[in-house]
Parts: C-alpha cells; structure tokens; sequence
C-alpha cells in the first residue's frame, strides 16, 4: 500500500478526479458536468473491462450487462424499496459482482472465442430476462419517483451529489486497476493472458483467479449504473443493455492501450468526446460507429498496443511515470 | 534411501491409444532418474500424469509421502514438484525476470513479490540469464528459453524438478552449460527427473534409467546395464549393434 503513494499516476489518478470535480463547480456549468459525466463513466467501463481483456487475456463483450444490472438493481433498490442511493448503489455492485462469479465459474471454463461467444450469450440472455421481469417493468422499465430525489435535498442537489459519486467511482476504478497491476494477483492474471497452461503449471490457479477478476470487473460498472441510471430517472432493457456501449469498451481499450491502467483512462475519455462530437453533430450523427469500427482496425493494424503502447516505443522512459 | 516420487501401475489412454499403460517406478531423494524411449512412448504424456496436467485413468502417483493422483498442476507445484516443457513456453510479452518472479511467486513457498524478486534475481544468476533479465522473454534464442524453463521451475524452490528434454536443439557448447547445470541442481539438493534424447548426455547424468516403449516400462535400471539390457535395445533402437556404438560413448 504504501508503494502505491510512491507511484505517479496515482496522485495523476487523484488529480484528474480532483479537476473532473471542479471543472464544472466553477461556475455551476451543468453542460460541462453532464460531458463529463459520460466521459467518468466511459472510464469506469472501460477500465474495469481492461480487467478482463487487457490483464488476464479475455475478451468481454457483454461487459455492459454488469452496467445495466447494477442499474436496475439499484433503481429497484432505491425506488420500490426506498433505500438511500448509496446503500442502493453499493448492494447494486455485490448482488451484480456475485451473479458475475456464478456466471463466471460457468463459462470462464471455455477460452478464446468460445469464452468471447459466451459473455455475448450472457448479455443477450439477461436483458432476455429482465425484459419480461415483473417486478422490474418488463420492457416498459422503471422510473424513478419525483420524491425519491426529496431527501438529497431535491433534484438539483441529488444531481451534484451522484456526480461527485460517479467521479469517485472513476477514481476508485482507476486505483483498483492499478492496484491489481501492482500485486502477486495481478502478476498471476497476466501470467493467464500470456499463457494460460504454462501459468497453471506454475502454480497459478487459473479457474479461481479468472472467476474473482471477472466477478471483481463486475462490482464498479455496477455501482456506476445504479448512480447513472438514478441521474436518468428512468430505466429499460434497451438503455441498460445497450450492446453498441459493449463494442464501443473495446474500442476505447484498445485506443487507449489494452493492459495499461492509463490507456483505459485516455482512450475512453478521448473516444467519449469524439463520440459526443459526432452524435451532437448534425451532418454525423449516425456516423460514428463508422468511425469506431475504422478506428479499431487503424489502431489493431498500426499501433496494437494503443496510444499509451506508441507512447512507450517513443519515449521508453515514459513508462517509469505512467505504470 | 527415501523415495521422493512413486508410481504406481498408473495407465492413461487417449481414444483408441494406450499412451501410457501399468508403469510404476520409484525415483529416490537426490538421485537423477532419466527417462528415455523412442518418439511416442509416451515420456512427455508420463511427466503430464506425474505434474497433473493429465489424470490418470487408473494408478497412483505420491510425492514426499502424500498421495497426489488427479491433483492440478498449480497444487502440484505448490508441494514442491516443478517442470519444465519441451516446447517451451515462456510468458512471451513478460520480461525474462518477470517470467522466474512467477515461478516464485506461486511456487512451493508462495513468496510475496517482494522475495520473489530476489529468488528471481538469484536464480537467473544460477541459469546465467542475468544480463537478459530485463529484455522481454520473446526475444531469448531457444537457448535461453530453455534457461528460462529451468529458471521458472527452479524459482518454484522444488524437491523434484522434471525435465522435458532441455538439451533438445541446443548446440554442443550450450549441451555442456546444461549438463553442468543439471548437475549442480542436483548437487543442491534437487532430485531431478528428465526425459533427453541426447544419449550420451542422458548416460553421464542419470543414476538410473527408466525406458518407455509404447507406453510400456520395459527397463530400469542404471545406464550401464541398460545399455546392455537387449529389450531395450532391440525395442527401442531397433538394431543390436548399437550396444558397441553406446559403449564407445561411455
């Protein structure tokens, strides 16, 4: 613990939610805040996802079913049931972190494509599921009552407090990804990615480690989408499990740099702006998968390790600084 | 002398193939024990039965005193039974030093990162890789991957180390390195288990030789009887003759 405060990009770490806090408190700027909201979530999907994909060698591409679960669990949570929406988010992320290792010690077992195939059976599996949910709304969803918002001090104020919530859930995925890197744990993980049987032989006990990081992947994402979806006011099985949002993780993983705690961070905040960009702009708006789908051939064809592995080819001694 | 690994008649089979078939041998504490037979007989598959990564079909194997049939390699390692592989695999995009701080990190006495860098660093220093240390391990010659085998398992701080033909496609002055490194693992307190082709590197080495042939234990014995032992020669080499060549070589 006490090498971590050695690290830079730990203080970076604290330093960006520091400035992601009081950017739009200057000023009260409320569009400001709501870009950069999108952009604090971006990062902890994709940093969380980096989990998967870039420390232990297996690709997600249901990462956005911990998203939505964690959103309805927690909008059920904090709205039928009445629960403050801490408490609400936080059981959101253990009630979707153990789902994740029951999924996780099924289908962790296969490896490759067929794990890849897998995790989209599961996202397809459980907006399936929620879609005809009862108590949930079904397709229709849940809203959240104007009152819920009463003991945060009214609506404005609910929306400053789950934005400083969801800045502080970045942060926390930042330091858990560069914690994990940090660790015996994480070199076992990155011991699978290179060479699952060759780490096993080692003594790496790949079944357990694969079924904690992927349950572990789960616990923030989730967190996050009780606090966004909260924000929203409401929720469907459309919105919560938006396959689109799944592919655009990867895209922004593998921009940044897969496997670096600073490249999730980086190519998810400049792929959110260039998104928000394109979606805003009239002329492009339907354009932008376009754009992600090109830009991850450019990326996987010129630069596999993103813009923080380019960095690194550069500037070798960047990496003392930025691992 | 205490017996460090024992197999019992343990038999494995792959679809219509009886890979291996009612081998038992007994491997004593600090000895070097070879394991030779011609392609197929089933060496590679006898070392994947004794380290776990296959289970049995019927048999068992104990290791320093416990049972240890069916248990997974990870476990396997953790007791102090460590391996090497004849194709190697090092953790490619790793550094060379990263690779033996695995080994050591969740070897037999699960050191934390801080001493397994150190057990890492001497290690590599007993391989002689600690100039490649730093470099990523993709870029050693087969050579030194075949360093770094050993490297990895010996981090692992094993009591029975098995080698998967490590001398294979190395050239004849990096043969010697490896014998002499054999050797002083041995020395170490290491008892070693190897599968070589390199006949002659294999009869100076061994105290004692155990021959496959089609799955089937047909010797044990040391190098000079079984030089002399005619099954294992008309099995395994095929043409009698090869006793006076093997001869001259001792």
């Amino acid at each position: 613990m006490i090498t971590m405060l050695r690290r830079p990009l730990f203080w970076l770490i604290l330093l960006l939610a520091a400035v992601f806090a009081w950017l739009p408190l200057r000023g009260n700027n409320v569009a400001l805040r709501e870009d950069l909201i999108l952009v604090a979530v971006a990062i902890v999907l994709t940093s969380n996802l980096n989990l998967m994909i870039g420390y232990t060698g297996y690709v997600n591409f249901g990462h956005i079913v911990f998203y939505g679960l964690g959103g309805y669990v927690g909008l059920y949570l904090a709205t039928v049931r009445g629960w403050p929406l801490i408490p609400a988010a936080l059981t959101a992320g253990v009630a979707v972190s153990l789902l994740a290792l029951l999924f996780g010690l099924g289908i962790l077992r296969l490896r490759g494509a067929y794990f890849a195939l897998a995790t989209i059976g599961v996202l397809v599996a459980v907006q399936a599921f929620v879609a005809n949910f009862e108590p949930w709304g079904r397709s229709t969803g849940m809203y959240v009552a104007f009152e819920s918002y009463a003991p945060m001090g009214g609506p404005r104020h609910a929306l400053w407090t789950t934005y400083f919530l969801v800045i502080a859930v970045m942060a926390l995925s930042l330091l858990l990804s560069l914690g994990i890197k940090a660790s015996k744990f994480g070199l076992g993980l990155f011991a699978i990615r290179e060479d699952e049987d060759a780490a096993i032989v080692l003594g790496v006990n790949a079944t357990v480690y694969k079924a904690i990081i992927y349950s572990v992947s789960a616990f923030l994402p989730a967190v996050a989408g009780a606090l966004m979806f909260f924000k929203n006011g409401m929720i469907d099985p459309s919105i919560a499990f938006e396959y689109m949002l799944s592919l655009e993780g990867i895209v922004m993983l593998m921009l940044g740099g897969s496997g670096t705690v600073a490249g999730a961070a980086l190519g998810a905040g400049l792929y959110e702006r260039l998104r928000s960009y394109l979606l805003t702009s009239p002329r492009l708006s339907d354009f932008h998968l376009v754009i992600a789908g090109g830009l991850l051939l450019l990326v996987i064809r010129l630069a596999p390790g993103g813009l923080i592995g380019w960095l690194y080819r550069l500037v070798p001694r960047s990496r003392e600084v930025v691992e | 002398m205490t017996d460090i690994l024992e197999v019992r008649a343990v038999s494995k089979r792959f679809g219509g193939l009886q890979a291996v078939g009612d081998v038992s041998f007994s491997l004593h504490e600090g000895e070097i024990l070879g394991l030779i037979g011609p392609n197929g007989a089933g060496k590679t598959t006898l070392f994947n039965l004794v380290n776990g990564v296959y289970k049995a079909d019927s048999g068992t194997i104990s290791f320093a005193g416990g049972d240890i049939t069916g248990r997974p390699p990870n476990e396997v390692v953790r007791l102090g039974l460590a391996r090497t592989h004849q194709i190697v695999r090092p953790l490619q995009g790793m550094s060379v030093l990263e690779n033996v701080i695995v080994g050591a990190c969740f070897g037999r006495e699960n050191q934390s990162m801080h001493n397994a860098r150190a057990t890492a660093l001497e290690v590599l220093e007993r391989v002689g890789l600690t100039k490649r240390a730093q470099t990523p391990a993709r870029t050693l010659t087969l050579a030194g991957k075949k360093r770094l085998e050993v490297a990895r398992a010996l981090a692992a701080r094993p009591k029975l180390l098995l080698l998967d033909e490590v001398l294979a496609g190395l050239n004849p002055t990096e043969i010697v390195q490896m014998i002499d490194l054999v050797r002083a693992i041995r020395d170490s307190g290491v008892s070693v288990f190897m599968i070589e082709h390199v006949m002659q590197a294999i009869m100076n080495l061994s105290d004692r030789i155990v021959v496959l042939n089609l799955g089937h234990k047909i010797a044990e014995a040391p190098p000079s009887e079984v030089v002399k032992n005619t099954d294992v020669v008309e099995a395994y080499l095929g043409f009698p003759d090869i006793v006076d060549k093997l001869r001259g070589l001792q």
